[in-house]
């Protein structure tokens, strides 16, 4: 059973409808009491890096998820900036973050960019598997949908599993042994998003 | 590669689905989520919904209809239309919608965008400019209330102060090629181009996928949006949701972009 974060941040829905379709058992957790039982977790979000946090904290799952990830080692995946969360800290923000994924969330420099438009990351892109990993699997020329201007910088480079290209290339998908991210939204990827999610439920 | 985004723009009116001509003559053309399926099943990059009375008439944004929106949509979701404080912008993210576009209230009150900005972070902030050529000398202004009220702005001014508060994205929308199908203002996107960084959609006037494809040649990363151009089929306007198929969108991009 998939509990899907519902911390106030993110498209909760759109992750519950793309696994009615595939036939897998996932709800809404909205409080604490309602992520036992479950198997694993979606951190979605949309929104800044401390709005985020605190409503996570607001929510009051955040002792319990940190519990069921990291003593009981339940898989967990983090969408956009339910994925930055796992990080030491952000550019973005004051607030600390999760610390489950060592590293920090950074802002792109814009030097970099030699065309038109800069920032936010916005669209469709490519992601390149950089260490083989099961989240990954299947997924034939991954492109999914980009809404950032910050992106995960993690501290050991095993972690980074999938790359993109945004004037130069950056971490877009990390895994820690049960804790997954991705920068994009598979949520609302289509077909990519789909296979992503089901290869989540799966591992 | 980043790709340029080709997206749909529907609009709402009395509860339906619509599309006017320079800002008038709505004609009706079905259900919004109806819609929102059959783009689906067609794999849009993304999609802006536009609720045109919210503004005009001070209404509240119609929440339950962009819950029902937010939660139909597989593809990312742009909702605008009477978004006037933070309080509205956080309940619209809640409901699960990935941008907020902002438009009166960005040209009333420019620091309210700052404000979004801080609190949703720049992605999630678009800002909506319509705009008309008025006066003797045809200038291009910012108009508000849904193009009934001019702003006195010049947008490509204030596309630079837009960028300097937070704003996310531009959505360049032109009232005078506005359901006429007659190509988009190509010097209107380009001197907002030469004017900020930030991610621009080209709306109003995409008659074609040429039209489409031309943009896609003069400016590379863009958004393309089109209204008619995706509910219309033929010279009498019949209403047919379309969009091109996965290989035709691979390609005209890839020509765009002058890798073909």
């Amino acid at each position: 059973m998939i509990a899907v974060i519902d911390y106030g941040l993110g498209n909760v829905q759109a992750f519950l409808d793309i696994y009615k379709r595939l036939n897998l058992p996932a709800y809404a957790a909205k409080s604490a009491e309602d992520l036992s039982g479950a198997s694993r977790f979606i951190l979605p979000g949309v929104g800044a890096f401390d709005w985020a946090m605190q409503s996570l904290d607001n929510s009051g799952m955040r002792p319990a998820l940190e519990k069921l990830v990291i003593k009981e080692g339940l898989p967990v995946l983090g969408v956009c900036v339910g994925m930055q969360m796992f990080a030491n800290r952000s550019d973005e923000g004051d607030l600390g973050g999760l610390g489950w994924i060592p590293g920090e969330i950074k802002r792109f420099d814009e030097v970099n960019f030699e065309q038109l438009p800069h920032l936010p990351h916005m669209g469709w892109n490519d992601v390149a598997v950089t260490q083989s990993n099961l989240l990954l699997e299947n997924i034939a020329e991954p492109q999914f949908y980009f809404l950032h201007s910050y992106y995960f910088e993690p501290r050991e480079s095993t972690c980074a599993i999938g790359m993109t290209d945004y004037g130069g290339a950056f971490t877009s998908v990390v895994a820690k042994n049960n804790i997954y991210g991705t920068q994009f939204h598979p949520e609302k990827s289509h077909h990519w998003g789909v296979s992503l999610l089901k290869n989540f439920a799966e591992l | 590669m980043l790709r340029p985004r080709i997206t749909p723009c529907l609009l709402i009116h009395n509860g339906g689905l619509v599309k006017t001509r320079k800002f008038s003559d709505p004609k009706y053309v079905g259900d919004p989520i109806n819609a929102v399926k059959i783009f689906n099943e067609k794999e849009v990059d993304e999609l802006i919904v536009l609720d045109i009375d919210a503004s005009t008439l001070g209404q509240e944004p119609n929440y339950a209809l962009i819950r029902s929106l937010a939660n139909e949509c597989r593809m990312p979701l742009c909702y605008g239309g009477g978004v006037k404080n933070i309080e509205q912008l956080e309940r619209i993210i809640q409901l699960g919608v990935e941008k907020v576009a902002i438009s009166s209230a960005a040209i009333v009150d420019p620091d309210f965008i700052a404000q979004a900005a801080k609190r949703l972070g720049s992605q999630s902030v678009v800002v909506v400019l319509d705009i008309k050529k008025t006066g003797l000398l045809r200038r291009y202004e910012v108009f508000i209330q849904n193009g009934s009220a001019s702003s006195g702005l010049s947008p490509i001014d204030f596309v630079e102060k837009m960028e300097s508060l937070g704003a996310g994205e531009i959505v360049v929308n032109s009232i005078d090629r506005d359901g006429l199908m007659q190509g988009y203002d190509l010097s209107l996107i380009e001197a907002i181009r030469n004017r900020t960084s930030l991610p621009i959609t080209a709306l109003g006037g995409a008659g074609s996928l040429a039209d489409i494809q031309g943009l896609i040649e003069k400016f590379g990363i863009i958004g393309a949006a089109a209204g008619s151009l995706f509910v219309f089929k033929g010279k009498y306007r019949a209403v047919l949701i379309n969009y091109p198929s996965r290989g035709d969108k691979d390609a005209l991009v890839r020509a765009g972009m002058g890798r073909s």
